[in-house]
């Protein structure tokens, strides 16, 4: 009896975890935020000083904007299809953030002009890139990869490898905060919120998932296409320069590889996020749950005292396996 | 290799014997029964429509496809239907030239030789296939120019397609005594078709048998000795080739579709607006037209329609008002987002038409969506469901709502109707109608004769160009067989 009882309750239980799996799978960023909540804890319970709790979001929130706006740009260009995406997005930061910061030079005057500079070496970055890939008909893994190769080269020509300081107020504004959140949350909350308006409200945020599912259909169904990829390959590489821009104002000065860990970053954001690999499915909110996940799994890892090495590999590893099971769940259509 | 060359003509033993088979997929049935005997020595022309079963047939033969029922017998031996049939029908000496060439693109001319000789002897094997290739080159297409040596890819199709007849005919452990030739000279031009067939002469002429499958009737002609003619699944006449005439055999061939001549002579319309449309092959329309496109699969209507869409069209920016919509027949390559809702499917052609800004207007997608729910029947209760659970025939009806909610003067139809019920065929032909009144002008390409019967005006494709111009009265399933059939001399 009581044995008919306990399977008939583990069989209820069973269906209730299967409608809630069910659920989560459906909003496959919850996971993120699982993964990005559990971390934060498990680091807390080793940081034992009081404050660490909201010093350490703190942290997560400034560092993951960085994350966030290039993790955004580079979801736009992985939801138009297999064989989308932007490698040149490092060698675009270094090279927009060394420019600007170069014609500013510490003057807080310029910063207005700088930030628009380092918007137009973006777009210049957008434009070269379509360009292969449109023109000469390149794959846009190779396309942009061998762009990074000319930005980078750019970048060290004009900057010589010096370390350029921003100006002060630049400064000041990227390291500071408002109603005690980070200025740079604030800018990649703004990037985000309006690339979700693109994506869920607009015409062309259609357009930008109809071509990822399937180019062909999309012109026959009366997508521009050639229009969407522009717009999504130079955003990307604008949001690449704006990122960039606040990085080297953050952390004191355009250098030549302040961009490098973006390659491997803006791309693991978008896939651990949730955005489908195969194309025409993605999400803002996840972007956010895995690029605070990417910074809280280093500072766990750290805070347990590991070394480089181990942390290295740890997080390589923790990335791996998340993506194999995002990719898995993805493969459900 | 001796005792095969002795039995070819010296006996009267059947390569190969169909007695009462059949084939199944399902509930389809691809084939019924089929009688054929094939002698050495005898070259059997087979015609039939698109889908009259011919590749079937082939197929059986040729040990691809085992029959479902009936007996399949090789060289006069009892095989019954197994898994060893390709294994039986090469050790017969039966090979096959397919339509859509099948060798394979990235080896060599003489890598490709090899694969289907597979106890090929090691040695020298390069050196011994090299000359194989080059004597049955020479053989069948004297004076050819292909180096054995090169990669398929680099050839042009014209010399693929002789590469492969050639290494059908070439010499093997097993000699070839059967070669089923399916549309070999599609590709060819004429000297070389003429080439292949004195070619196919001397070959049966040695004891060897052809089936040769065409659409070229004077081809047919030319070499049969036996014509076959095949109709949904049957062979309707098996007779000697002088027992035919051309028209007779065009005759044989078409399948009768009475009960659709009352709507189409009633409905058609004399009055037509200015011309809308002329493409460079001479397509053309006038406002408020339907025109169809005709001809046999493949022949270039869908090519027509694609270029017909995509030059009054951009990749650059969309139209409010756009000149040109479509259709799509093959679904899933040309028409549905399969992550997306019906809704979202339905709404894509028509965007910036109902929404005023750059935001997508909620309330004028779900009006529209709602308003072709109900027009078209497509059979959901929330359109919010995903398209894909839809099955295939409403999904069509998603993709024809995509395109009529569009004010486009111009909708063209690439093939349909293909999975759609009978009862919303004549439904969406009412619809074409009525939106012909309005002034529009439908192009539709269909493979189904009774689709076509429903136009004002037709063009029959061959070849990617257009054989003929039909209107009126002169829109009968007959002219449409023969002009997509044509007769040879005129070209040559």
């Amino acid at each position: 009896m009581s044995m008919l009882n306990k399977t008939g309750e583990t069989q209820h239980e069973k269906r209730g975890a299967r409608y809630l799996l069910g659920m989560m799978s459906r909003k496959a960023w919850i996971w993120a935020y699982i993964a990005a909540g559990a971390t934060y804890i498990a680091t807390l319970m080793v940081v034992s000083s009081s404050g660490g709790a909201g010093a350490l979001l703190y942290a997560a929130f400034t560092f993951a904007s960085f994350a966030v706006i290039v993790g955004v740009g580079q979801m736009f260009v992985v939801t138009l299809g297999p064989g989308n995406v932007d490698l040149s997005i490092p060698a675009s930061m270094t090279l927009a953030a060394t420019l600007s910061l170069k014609f500013m030079a510490t003057d807080g005057a310029l910063v207005v002009p700088g930030l628009a500079i380092a918007i137009g070496v973006g777009l210049g970055c957008g434009l070269f890139n379509f360009s292969l890939i449109m023109l000469l008909r390149i794959p846009p893994i190779i396309a942009t990869l061998s762009s990074s190769f000319l930005f980078q080269s750019l970048a060290i020509w004009s900057n010589r490898g010096l370390r350029i300081k921003p100006p002060e107020v630049l400064a000041d504004f990227s390291t500071g905060g408002t109603f005690g959140i980070p200025n740079a949350a604030w800018v990649a909350l703004l990037v985000s919120v309006l690339a979700w308006c693109v994506l869920e409200k607009a015409i062309a945020g259609r357009w930008i998932l109809a071509t990822g599912q399937n180019k062909r259909a999309a012109r026959l169904g009366g997508v521009p296409v050639n229009a969407v990829r522009f717009g999504v390959y130079v955003s990307c590489a604008v949001l690449a320069g704006v990122a960039g821009f606040m990085l080297a104002s953050f952390s004191g000065g355009a250098n030549l590889n302040m961009g490098t860990e973006y390659m491997l970053m803006s791309i693991a954001v978008v896939v651990i996020g949730g955005s489908s690999i195969a194309g025409g499915n993605s999400n803002v909110p996840g972007i956010w749950a895995a690029a605070l996940f990417m910074f809280l799994i280093v500072s766990m890892l750290n805070s347990y005292g590991l070394g480089a090495g181990v942390r290295l590999m740890l997080t390589g590893l923790i990335i791996v396996s998340v993506v194999v099971l995002a990719s898995k769940r993805g493969r459900r259509v | 290799m001796v005792e095969n060359q002795k039995m070819i003509g010296t006996q009267k033993v059947p390569i190969i014997t169909l007695a009462d088979v059949g084939v199944s997929f399902g509930a389809v049935k691809a084939l019924n029964d089929v009688e054929l005997t094939i002698l050495p020595g005898e070259c059997v022309g087979v015609v039939g429509h698109n889908g009259a079963g011919k590749s079937t047939l082939v197929n059986v033969i040729n040990g691809r496809l085992s029959s479902t029922r009936g007996d399949v017998s090789y060289d006069g031996e009892q095989s019954a239907a197994d898994f060893r049939n390709a294994l039986l029908a090469r050790n017969a000496g039966i090979r096959s030239v397919f339509q859509e060439l099948s060798l394979c693109p990235n080896l060599t001319v003489l890598e490709n030789y090899r694969i289907p000789y597979r106890n090929m002897p090691r040695r020298a094997w390069r050196r011994n296939a090299a000359s194989a290739v080059r004597a049955s080159l020479d053989a069948v297409f004297p004076g050819n120019a292909i180096d054995p040596y090169s990669v398929v890819d680099d050839l042009p199709i014209a010399d693929r397609q002789m590469v492969e007849i050639a290494i059908a005919f070439s010499r093997r452990d097993i000699d070839a005594r059967l070669v089923i030739l399916d549309e070999p000279t599609s590709s060819l031009d004429g000297a070389i078709a003429d080439q292949l067939l004195a070619y196919i002469k001397k070959f049966c002429a040695d004891g060897g048998a052809i089936i040769f499958i065409s659409h070229m009737m004077g081809e047919i002609f030319d070499v049969a000795s036996r014509i076959v003619v095949m109709k949904d699944g049957f062979i309707t006449q098996d007779n000697d080739a002088r027992h035919f005439t051309r028209d007779g055999l065009v005759d044989a061939m078409g399948h009768v579709v009475p009960d659709t001549a009352e709507v189409t002579g009633a409905k058609r319309r004399q009055e037509f607006g200015p011309e809308v449309l002329r493409m460079e092959n001479g397509l053309n329309a006038r406002q408020g037209e339907v025109v169809g496109l005709a001809g046999l699969a493949g022949h270039g209507q869908a090519e027509a329609l694609a270029q017909c869409f995509l030059d009054r069209t951009s990749d650059w920016s969309a139209s409010r008002d756009p000149a040109v919509v479509f259709v799509a027949g093959d679904r899933s390559r040309d028409g549905v987002m399969p992550l997306w809702s019906i809704m979202r499917n339905l709404s894509l052609q028509t965007l910036v038409e109902f929404s005023r800004t750059f935001l997508v207007d909620r309330k004028a997608e779900r009006k529209v969506a709602d308003e072709w729910h109900r027009k078209i029947g497509i059979k959901t209760d929330d359109l919010e469901n995903p398209i894909l659970s839809l099955s295939g025939g409403n999904q069509q009806k998603v993709l024809f709502s995509r395109a009529l909610a569009s004010s486009a003067p111009i909708v063209v139809m690439d093939d349909p109707m293909r999975g759609v019920d009978v009862g919303t065929k004549k439904e969406v032909y009412r619809m074409i109608r009525a939106e012909a009144e309005k002034g529009r002008t439908f192009l539709w390409y269909s493979t189904e004769t009774d689709e076509i019967l429903e136009c004002d005006r037709v063009f029959v494709f061959r070849d990617s160009e257009i054989a003929a111009e039909l209107q009126g009265d002169q829109i009968t399933e007959e002219n449409m067989l023969r002009a997509s059939f044509e007769m040879q001399e005129a070209g040559q």
